[in-house]
């Protein structure tokens, strides 16, 4: 069978069988506005509770959080890096200059290979939307985010969160994504891991192994 | 034709599960695996304050898809293609499996790494890859282990889990060459993570299932937690996808719904490690060539039955076997199909002829567990009644509809019911003891083999009544 023909039969199949059920009697559109969207659409937090719970999720992964200001970005990054004996990071093309200006070395992907990211020391990026109920990083692979492989191979992966990117819910996330129509998305909660041996879970399987995150001018205290 | 991995060859479920009922470490494997992610499954829903509205959100997202499907599907086809991506199509398992082989081939490659997958199972795209001289790689740590140890996955999200890790240190000591290795999870999966390297950045053919196609983007999304189903979707040249024609949402935005119900149901997680999203293909991002092959594979015929056309709305959380309380006696082999527990027993033999697997029906208690924990409200008792009846009606046990005839004719009369009442308590003379029938002669020994059956009393509630 060439492919159209498998395409009508297919096609043709749902028709006769839909039609014949008689379930059909509104446009899909129309039949898709009417889907009852009762769960909650958020946010129902205080913006200093949303934060803290984004952090709290965070940290439920075993992920480091480090906080500052939008001023401190550079020294923070320098100060972790340098705690975790990381020190030529490689950072997007497009990323912010000012979070550089610490003087710590870092390489800008120009085109580097899967091999020069294995070997790399880790990855230095930002990115879209922070989740709170789920401590998720969303990464639309824009400016400052990296293309996929530079958040995926490297071992070690420091985001920098910026506090008005962080939404509450699930629904909120999705609404900013769906406006913009990304034709990429990576959503990231936690470093990678595994439960399929005895449902151990074991962090840091294929994705990098540890994961930082600086969460800038968090509307809390220290 | 219209495939189930290898179902259409397996034994009945009772048979089967008299095997595994007989193998007291995989049964405490199994039993493990279930009570740990069913303890994580109920913390992580119990916290949400609207998890009943988001299930019937679920449930109407997918009942809407399936009326439009064939809307959905061509808008999901257009929107693809205007991305870069190039859609095909396939009627039965044995097509698909054609187009993706020959797509590999057409690329003149011989290896491709795979993310776990439960269609290409389902179609047993390995078997038609190495027969056509192709290497599978399959890169889910279960998956590995599965692979490795020529094993059937046991259960939908976590395949391996009938295997502890001694079993599983003795496969990869045998299979990956290595001469020594710990026997803790910690060192198996470093194992594996050096196993895979190399076939990650070097394989340029990548293969992947779906978990939801965006018709209203023409995006594919895969959910996953170890990293390598990023790996397989990112890193190769050619990408190929084989995704079932029910996986469509209408809209990006649906997605809210769904990430929220699978991660919690599959494995109790708020949210799992990665999604991906992508949309046909991105210049300097990932592969440059992308195919999808949308099956259908004998979906369009459980479309057709309107009682049961519901199985469709499954997302493979497999909530549904963590909870029955067949599955975690039996596990997943018995089954004999890739897809085991309660979807397994409604959606093997509606996907495949009644012939085959018509014990699965069967393999239940009717209990509900299922039902209550279905993060997309799939009535799994009602479908199992309503396809035992199928297999009834379909079937030639005459004997069985004429007792069940003669019996609504009877109990449709009371002159004729005492009728059969006097004629009965004649009959069960031999057989009753002590107002229990515990052996009974001819076919109707099937029932009183695990039950005793109350025998015919010497006075009914009418001669009762009567006599007052």
């Amino acid at each position: 069978m060439n492919g159209s023909a498998a395409r009508s039969l297919i096609l043709g199949r749902i028709r006769d069988v839909v039609v014949a059920s008689g379930g059909r009697t509104e446009p899909a559109g129309a039949e898709h506005a009417r889907i009852e969207r009762t769960y909650n659409q958020g946010p129902s937090l205080p913006r200093d509770a949303c934060l803290e719970l984004f952090i709290d999720r965070l940290k439920h992964y075993q992920v480091a959080v480090h906080l500052c200001s939008r001023g401190e970005i550079a020294a923070t990054i320098a100060g972790t890096t340098a705690a975790r004996d990381k020190f030529r990071l490689i950072v997007p093309a497009d990323i912010d200059p000012a979070w550089l200006s610490s003087g710590a070395g870092f390489v800008r992907d120009e085109g580097l290979g899967y091999r020069d990211l294995d070997v790399s020391d880790g990855v230095l990026t930002g990115c879209s939307l922070g989740i709170a109920t789920t401590g998720t990083i969303v990464l639309r692979h824009g400016p400052g985010e990296g293309r996929r492989a530079l958040t995926l191979i490297p071992d070690y992966h420091l985001c920098v969160v910026l506090a008005d990117q962080v939404v509450e819910t699930v629904p909120e996330a999705f609404r900013v994504l769906a406006a913009s129509r990304p034709a990429l998305v990576t959503t990231i909660s936690g470093p990678s891991a595994t439960a399929d041996i005895e449902m151990t879970r074991i962090r840091g399987v294929h994705g990098p192994r540890t994961l930082d995150v600086i969460v800038v001018d968090a509307p809390i205290g220290p | 034709m219209i495939r189930v991995g290898d179902a259409a060859r397996a034994p009945d479920f009772a048979t089967a599960a008299k095997g595994s009922l007989a193998n007291a470490q995989l049964r405490r494997n199994v039993r493990h695996a279930t009570d740990v992610i069913r303890g994580k499954r109920a913390l992580v829903v119990g916290e949400t304050s609207d998890w009943q509205q988001l299930r019937e959100a679920g449930r109407q997202i997918k009942a809407h898809v399936l009326r439009h499907l064939d809307t959905y599907l061509q808008q999901f086809e257009e929107n693809c293609t205007r991305a870069g991506g190039h859609v095909h199509w396939a009627a039965d398992a044995d097509e698909a499996n054609r187009i993706i082989v020959d797509l590999i081939k057409a690329r003149g490659e011989s290896e491709v790494i795979k993310v776990k997958t439960m269609t290409s199972d389902e179609t047993r795209l390995n078997v038609a890859l190495e027969a056509a001289g192709i290497a599978p790689y399959e890169t889910d740590l279960a998956d590995l282990i599965i692979q490795l140890g020529d094993d059937r996955p046991s259960h939908i999200v976590v395949p391996a889990l009938h295997r502890n890790r001694a079993e599983i240190r003795e496969i990869f000591l045998r299979r990956m060459n290595l001469e020594a290795l710990g026997g803790e999870p910690e060192d198996l999966t470093a194992a594996a993570r050096q196993f895979l390297r190399e076939k990650f950045l070097r394989v340029p053919v990548g293969f992947s299932g779906a978990n939801f196609l965006v018709a209203g983007t023409g995006g594919v999304c895969v959910v996953e937690s170890e990293g390598n189903a990023r790996m397989c979707l990112t890193l190769p040249r050619m990408l190929i996808t084989l995704a079932g024609i029910e996986k469509i949402v209408p809209t990006l935005q649906d997605l809210d719904v769904f990430l929220q119900l699978l991660p919690r149901s599959a494995t109790g997680e708020r949210m799992n490690p990665y999604n991906t999203l992508w949309t046909g293909t991105t210049a300097g991002d990932g592969p440059e060539e992308f195919h999808v092959v949308l099956l259908d594979n004998g979906r369009t015929k459980v479309l057709a039955d309107p009682h049961a056309r519901e199985t469709l709305h499954c997302i493979r959380c497999a909530a549904c076997l963590n909870a029955c309380p067949v599955y975690r006696q039996t596990g997943g082999h018995a089954y004999g199909s890739i897809y085991s527990g309660p979807i397994g027993a409604i959606l093997t033999p509606q996907l495949q002829d009644l012939q085959h697997s018509r014990s699965l029906p069967y393999a239940s208690s009717l209990c509900g567990a299922c039902y209550e924990v279905c993060p997309v409200k799939i009535n799994i008792p009602e479908i199992l009644i309503h396809l035992r009846a199928r297999i009834v009606e379909e079937s030639g046990a005459a004997g069985e509809r004429m007792a069940m005839k003669a019996a609504l004719t009877a109990f449709g009369d009371p002159r004729l019911l005492k009728l059969a009442q006097t004629i009965g308590r004649f009959l069960q003379r031999p057989l009753a003891a002590d107002g229990y029938i515990r052996r009974a002669p001819g076919p109707a020994a099937a029932w009183t083999a695990t039950r005793d059956l109350r025998a015919i009393p010497r006075q009914s509630f009418r001669d009762w009544w009567a006599s007052r």
